[in-house]
């Protein structure tokens, strides 16, 4: 029912609730553990599958279109950086697949924009962004302008 | 009310939403503004929000300048035919040159963007896409967002923006609650950058059950980005250019890839070529100035998605549906089979779900495609939006009025959806549109144009009282009845999106009557979007979420009024394959070669429409 949660592997312990970007795993109340209360709203996104520490989270396709047998499970790995896949038929047949998810390690290659050298009026009062005109072209080209596309804008119907 | 308040003062810039737009806005600020105060407010949890949160498999906007591939010119003459001659060239020209410098932070961050072994360039899905491993793309750029911000607000539901009191038209932060504590929120800033979401779930959806969870655009695109700035008196643009997307049946997995990469095609359900039969009866209703069949052949010139769409509804409508996607030939190549698999695990794993169940395997059978229902954003091949200032050096007097990306409303800024005239766009262009919103506000900042704000007690009182009503509703009204949700006094937030999907649908050009509408049908819409918005008054939450849904459904109430407003005062068909106005279903480029811009009055509730003109940077010809 889009997402659902197995009971004996669940803990309780919120991942999913934290993640799901519809507000809608949630603790129940009796059984303190998590399940989808909204599946009419689930998107089938895995976010909670993916940051399910126990692998307790699974989907079951939508009933409205979607026969029962099949599943597909995921492993998201931080620290390998990948992302492997398992997807299984209602006939049986399997399908593998492993995907990268990063090429750096997490957070490291992310500049702190508050350390960084800070632009001079001249920057400032030009159309540049941060690390440009660089890292447009990554040479020493510069920004596109009208007059170094030689365009001029025009009203009405014709171009 | 056992709620608390808690305000966050003296804010510079508050992020509104924080998907690749709002990010962008959150970063760049930190450059321009070293010692300002940057705030995010999000309703989920910015690692995974947005229309970004699953992933994404490409990136749909990068020229490729470094390589010669293509300038920020040719994007302009792309989108704008796409779009049938209709857009803002000054945003779009602005947005294409800076989005490669975008492109190339997001390598550095890690995002894998897959190159090609031959030549070293990134590899090409098509002219403007390139391919990548974007499983984590959000939470990649969710860091950056957060290297640069003050505070980050997860799970805020911002209802309304505050408004400056001692003078019209400025500014002056937002107010929402905790979707999990409850709490009311009040923030104070001097600039807001909205960078909320498009709206699914406006129009009543294929699917009956579960399966309306499953739209193309995320269902928590909540029509936010248009419920806040349309509610502020903010004008907006093309809002009656809503889109409709050919995807593949019920799991609506993207189609881009299987086109421009795998080279797979589409036929009717007797494996016929349909499409250009349907040409030449649209050459006559669109004029050789937007199909022009040869021309597209001899060039790079695309056939707009909207009229591909039309020959699809046609062919499906004369009886020889299914389309199918011709998927067998490509499949048998194992690397392409796999490139067409994890297209889907990378950004709607429901396909491949789907297809699990259904023991479709694209290698021995060729899928089915539909169109879905129609959505409004502004970042894909679709506009609408708030009317915005464009950059100094390239916009004229109509569209500029002193800072980029800035809305008709002083301090007030978008990016992504919340632009208007701006499609194709996509991750990397809302991420670039929310960069230069944030260096304009930092400008706007330091020029001063924040100073002496006044938010008065009676508005962050007033707006509170408003927030909780659903919830004070439902406790006056529940103990009336034994149990159930039928009551008299109230209607719960899902029986209130059930009337909107049905009315809009119904009315305004949904699935059910193949995307037709006319003036009577739309004049009827209003009667019953009025009659509904008193309705909302009555509307009724049990608990927390449901008080967030009941927001949601408030917004996307207020954007399907504004889409309504502007599909009844464009009077021609620009778009057959997104709506059809059946009394004139014709391009009408004589009295319509211009942009819809509205303003509702926030105290009267009334629309002013007018032609904004349009403007043209490139000859049709490279």
């Amino acid at each position: 029912m889009p997402t659902f949660v197995y009971m004996t592997r669940c803990d309780g312990c919120g991942h999913c609730v934290d993640i799901c970007p519809s507000d809608i795993m949630h603790i129940d109340k009796t059984y303190r553990r998590a399940y989808n209360i909204e599946p009419s709203m689930c998107w089938e996104c895995y976010a909670c599958v993916k940051a399910c520490p126990q692998n307790a989270i699974d989907v079951r396709g939508y009933a409205d279109f979607a026969p029962l047998g099949h599943s597909v499970r995921v492993i998201r790995d931080e620290e390998k950086g990948t992302i492997a896949w398992k997807i299984k038929y209602r006939n049986g047949t399997e399908k593998n697949f492993l995907s990268p998810i990063t090429t750096k390690p997490w957070g490291t290659a992310i500049p702190k924009l508050a350390d960084v050298p800070p632009p001079s009026k001249e920057m400032r009062d030009s159309q540049l962004l941060y690390n440009e005109p660089k890292w447009i072209r990554m040479d020493d080209g510069d920004l596109r302008t009208l007059q170094s596309a030689g365009l001029r804008l025009k009203k009405g119907v014709y171009y | 009310m056992a709620y608390k308040t808690i305000v966050e003062d003296k804010i510079d810039i508050l992020v509104v939403g924080s998907g690749l737009g709002g990010s962008g806005a959150a970063w760049e600020a930190r450059f321009w503004g070293q010692n300002k105060k940057i705030v995010i407010a999000e309703k989920a949890n910015i690692d995974r929000s947005g229309a970004v949160a699953q992933g994404l498999y490409a990136i749909n906007c990068y020229m490729g300048t470094r390589w010669g591939e293509n300038n920020p010119e040719d994007h302009v003459r792309y989108a704008r035919i796409d779009l049938m001659g209709l857009v803002r060239e000054d945003l779009l020209f602005d947005m294409a040159r800076h989005v490669d410098s975008t492109v190339h932070q997001f390598e550095e961050w890690g995002l894998p963007i897959m190159r090609d072994p031959k030549t070293g360039r990134y590899l090409r899905e098509g002219r403007w896409q390139i391919m990548i491993h974007g499983e984590s793309y959000k939470p990649i750029v969710a860091e950056a967002a957060k290297k640069s911000a003050d505070k980050v607000f997860n799970r805020i539901c911002v209802t309304h923006l505050l408004m400056d009191d001692s003078r019209e038209n400025r500014v002056a932060g937002a107010v929402g609650f905790n979707v999990r504590t409850g709490n009311y929120h009040v923030f104070k800033s001097k600039t807001v950058i909205c960078g909320a979401g498009g709206a699914s779930n406006i129009f009543k959806p294929r699917s009956v059950g579960e399966g309306s969870g499953r739209t193309w655009y995320a269902p928590w695109s909540s029509a936010s980005a248009y419920g806040l700035m349309i509610e502020a008196g903010a004008k907006m643009t093309q809002m009656e250019n809503r889109i409709v997307l050919a995807r593949f049946k019920d799991g609506y997995g993207p189609v881009g890839a299987y086109f421009l990469h795998l080279k797979t095609y589409t036929q009717n359900c007797l494996g016929e070529e349909y499409e250009s039969k349907w040409f030449p009866e649209l050459q006559k209703m669109v004029g050789k100035e937007y199909l022009d069949p040869e021309a597209s052949h001899l060039t790079h010139r695309p056939i707009p998605t909207c009229l591909r769409n039309h020959c699809i509804i046609s062919e499906v409508n004369a009886g020889r549906g299914p389309i199918y996607m011709v998927t067998m030939k490509a499949f048998q190549d194992p690397h392409l089979e796999e490139v067409g698999w994890e297209n889907f695990l990378g950004m709607t794993i429901g396909q491949a779900v789907l297809w699990a169940a259904t023991d479709v395997d694209p290698k021995n059978e060729n899928p089915e495609l539909t169109t879905s229902e129609p959505y409004v954003m502004g970042s894909h091949a679709t506009c609408s939006g708030a009317w915005c200032s464009g950059p100094e050096d390239v916009s004229p007097p109509e569209y500029f009025w002193g800072y980029n990306r800035m809305t008709t409303i002083e301090g007030l800024f978008g990016a992504g959806d919340a632009v208007g005239g701006t499609p194709h766009a996509f991750s990397s262009g809302s991420f670039t549109e929310g960069r230069l919103a944030a260096k304009a506000a930092c400008k706007y900042i330091d020029d001063g144009k924040g100073e002496g704000i006044v938010v008065s007690d009676e508005q962050i009182n007033r707006r509170k009282r408003e927030i909780y009503k659903p919830l004070e509703h439902y406790k006056i009204y529940r103990n009336e009845i034994v149990a159930g949700d039928v009551n008299p006094h109230y209607i719960n937030p899902k029986q209130g999106l059930d009337r909107l999907q049905k009315l809009m649908d119904e009315y305004c050009g949904g699935v059910t009557v193949s995307y037709m509408t006319n003036e009577k049908l739309l004049n009827i819409a209003l009667k019953k979007l009025r009659v509904m918005e008193e309705d909302l008054e009555s509307l009724a939450a049990k608990d927390v979420h449901e008080l967030l849904r009941a927001w949601e459904l408030r917004h996307r109430h207020r954007a399907a009024e504004c889409v309504t407003q502007h599909t009844l005062f464009r009077k021609e068909t620009r778009w057959p394959g997104y709506y059809y106005r059946g009394d004139a279903m014709r391009v009408d480029d004589e009295n319509w070669h211009v942009l819809t811009v509205s303003r509702r009055d926030p105290k009267t509730g009334e629309y002013t429409m007018e032609k904004a003109p349009c403007y043209h940077l490139v000859s049709e010809n490279e």
